[in-house]
């Protein structure tokens, strides 16, 4: 077995590590500390906070890659497969090994469909592992439960490094307009302005199409299947991102117009510190739980755009399982008789319940650090 | 007042120019000519004389920026940049992939996106408002906190459900509507109907949230405890005067969307088979009709510009405290 490091996974453990060293060095500062601990007396946030916690474990147990060892023949080297599972998918084998032929519907014994059986009379066949699928099976046979599990990463992944990528932007741009001001304000509102006025799916998808012209004329810069379709999740994150920095830029950039008045910030101008040094030391901090707010608020909302766009075709690539393609593949079956309605039910629960969470959890948290929000 | 407009119609052209040159790059200088033609043509398959012939076909085949070859003007006018990304400020956009003039497509198209964009616009701002204020007049209490613990709720789940939903239960278990289609005329209420509901349903939840807490911000006011101690009923604080108050920051977010109203959605026309231009972007998209989606990007861009502009002139409407400076 040959671990593979995927782009994305590095980025989302690299994330992970940010929020697990920003909670430590947050663990001091009292006015944090209070804050979270407003955050966890409502019951409301603590639920949300576990269901969210039991899927960032799912999706890094389904960010460790690998590429499992080919049996060896004789007298040739150890060969890999060109296959990239990942550590979800070995806890998973049974689920993801045991396919059936069609759809099937929840824990049943027997196909969905009529076909003629051995004795050549028509029924439905049984089958291969009666009663396994909790959730039923889809149009090639895969289990519809393991498919939820893989879609969860994707899902967390457009609505973390989304944020990710557009924060170092976002807060550089936003302090710097506010702080300085003259024409290097100007330059950044006419940037923000112009971006912001071109509609987000528009642009989206234009980006989305220009990026699979890059893809798919340079065949030669992947190795695998799996690096290209993580090249594309990650070229989605990237445009996600240029699309919905403005928003915060133009919140950070207006609290920095209002911080710059301060008395404190007066007299740190006032003792000879540098500019440089009060964005830091002095705005930076105090503008910090704009950015919070903001990461947790659009988190929901960019799991539900991913559905949308690969609704649209300018998705995730149509190989990486997600919310989306699972609701893509499923709408078409529900014109069927009986229908098939099992795919489509798994999605909406899981992705019901992951933004459900993250929208609760996101409103506690702006209770707790927004001073404006009604107590 | 005209003064004002016409500055802040100035302000727009740079914003528009910006537009123009984003969606240039995007298109020509992001990826070659040749790049797209091969993609298009798909990779094996492909001989220099096709990526020829299939520039030439959209005019692609003139160099970006520059035409030495030409004469005179042409030296400027004989190129991608000008055929392609300057005429777009007079409504020239070319012709799709499968030939026909897009302006025209533009126009006959706006009329379907429009009608079912509007009723759900106003119908969706008369639900939310109307929501809003019940759970303001009912606010701290446990219809106030249900209210809100739904609008989270219908807000997580995604518009596809609504659409997938509306359209399994009203059409395929009750038989009420069609599934989809369209038709021009009267007859065309019959296909609109359920499109409409699904739109304002799937816009109930964040709206009526909103407008809450606009409301609350406001009844917090000085002069509304005024309003109160000279004795006035509750449902006239709130009506008379809470909601005219509150108009400067619905206004805020409502104005700017009027004129992109013309883009259509993109879910629910797709979904219903409507020819607006909402599925017109889709289907551009799917068949990667690179001239269809330049033209919808800068078509978008002018109308939200417009759209800011009639939010600045309607702010001088409702506040006699701006001024124009």
């Amino acid at each position: 077995m040959k671990p593979v490091l995927l782009w994305s996974d590095a980025l989302f453990f690299l994330l992970i590590a940010v929020a697990v060293g920003g909670a430590w060095w947050g663990r001091r500062q009292a006015h944090l500390r209070a804050g979270w601990a407003q955050v966890w007396t409502s019951r409301r946030a603590r639920i949300s906070a576990v269901v969210l916690g039991i899927f960032f474990v799912i999706g890094c147990v389904d960010s460790l890659h690998y590429r499992p060892l080919l049996p060896q023949e004789e007298g040739k080297p150890p060969a890999h497969s060109v296959e990239v599972l990942s550590a979800l998918d070995a806890l998973l084998m049974p689920l993801k090994a045991n396919t059936e032929k069609t759809y099937s519907a929840p824990l049943a014994n027997e196909l969905f469909a009529k076909e003629t059986l051995d004795d050549g009379s028509r029924g439905f066949p049984a089958l291969k592992y009666p009663g396994a699928h909790v959730f039923g099976t889809d149009k090639v046979g895969q289990d519809v439960f393991y498919l939820t599990l893989k879609s969860i990463r994707t899902g967390l992944l457009i609505g973390t490094l989304t944020t990710l990528i557009m924060l170092p932007a976002a807060v550089l741009l936003g302090i710097v307009a506010g702080y300085l001001g003259g024409w290097v304000d100007d330059l950044i509102q006419y940037l923000y302005t112009t971006l912001n006025s071109i509609p987000g799916v528009l642009l989206i998808a234009a980006s989305v199409l220009m990026m699979q012209v890059i893809i798919d004329t340079h065949p030669d810069w992947f190795a695998t299947a799996a690096e290209r379709a993580d090249a594309r999740l990650l070229a989605l994150c990237a445009i996600l991102g240029v699309t919905s920095w403005t928003g915060l830029c133009r919140l950070l950039r207006g609290e920095t117009l209002k911080l710059r008045e301060m008395e404190y910030v007066q007299a740190a101008r006032a003792f000879g510190v540098s500019r440089l040094a009060i964005m830091l030391r002095h705005v930076l901090p105090n503008v910090m739980h704009i950015v919070l707010i903001a990461v947790v608020m659009d988190f929901s909302g960019l799991v539900l755009a991913e559905a949308v766009l690969s609704y649209v075709g300018v998705g995730v690539d149509p190989n990486t399982i997600s919310f989306g393609t699972m609701i893509n593949a499923a709408r078409l079956e529900l014109a069927r008789e009986p229908m098939v309605w099992w795919s489509l039910a798994a999605a909406f629960v899981f992705m019901f319940a992951m933004v459900l969470a993250a929208n609760l959890l996101a409103d506690a948290v702006r209770d707790a650090f927004d001073p404006r929000a009604a107590k | 007042m005209l003064a004002y407009i016409v500055r802040r119609l100035l302000y727009a052209v740079p914003i528009l120019i910006g537009v123009n040159l984003i969606t240039f790059a995007l298109f020509f200088v992001v990826n070659t000519p040749d790049d797209m033609a091969r993609m298009q043509l798909g990779v094996k398959r492909v001989t220099p004389e096709a990526i020829e012939k299939w520039k030439v076909e959209r005019g692609y085949d003139q160099p970006l920026f520059w035409n030495g070859g030409a004469a005179g003007l042409g030296k400027a006018t004989e190129t991608i940049f000008y055929r392609k990304s300057v005429r777009m400020f007079v409504f020239d956009f070319g012709r799709a992939d499968d030939g026909r003039d897009i302006a025209r497509e533009i126009t006959m198209r706006m009329g379907p996106s429009l009608a079912v964009a509007l009723p759900v616009f106003l119908l969706g701002l008369f639900a939310t408002i109307s929501f809003a204020l019940l759970l303001v007049y009912f606010r701290a209490s446990y219809l106030d906190a249900a209210g809100v613990v739904a609008c989270v709720a219908m807000m997580s789940i995604s518009g596809l459900f609504y659409i997938i939903g509306g359209q399994w239960l009203v059409s395929k278990i009750w038989h009420l509507v069609p599934i989809s289609g369209y038709a021009e005329g009267l007859t065309a209420g019959k296909f609109l109907v359920l499109p409409v509901l699904i739109g304002v349903i799937g816009g109930i939840g964040s709206g009526t949230r909103w407008y809450r807490t606009i409301f609350l911000e406001e009844i917090g006011k000085d002069y509304v405890r005024t309003a109160r101690a000279k004795g006035l009923s509750e449902r006239l604080v709130l009506f008379r005067h809470v909601l005219r108050n509150a108009l400067i920051p619905i206004l805020t977010g409502v104005v700017v969307v009027i004129p992109t109203l013309f883009m259509g959605s993109l879910l629910i026309e797709s979904f219903f088979g409507i020819p607006g231009l909402g599925s017109y972007t889709i289907d551009a998209i799917n068949a990667q009709d690179f001239a269809v989606v330049r033209s919808m990007v800068f078509i978008g861009s002018c109308l939200y510009i417009v759209g800011l502009l009639l939010t600045d002139i309607s702010y001088t409407l409702v506040d006699p405290r701006i001024r124009f400076q």
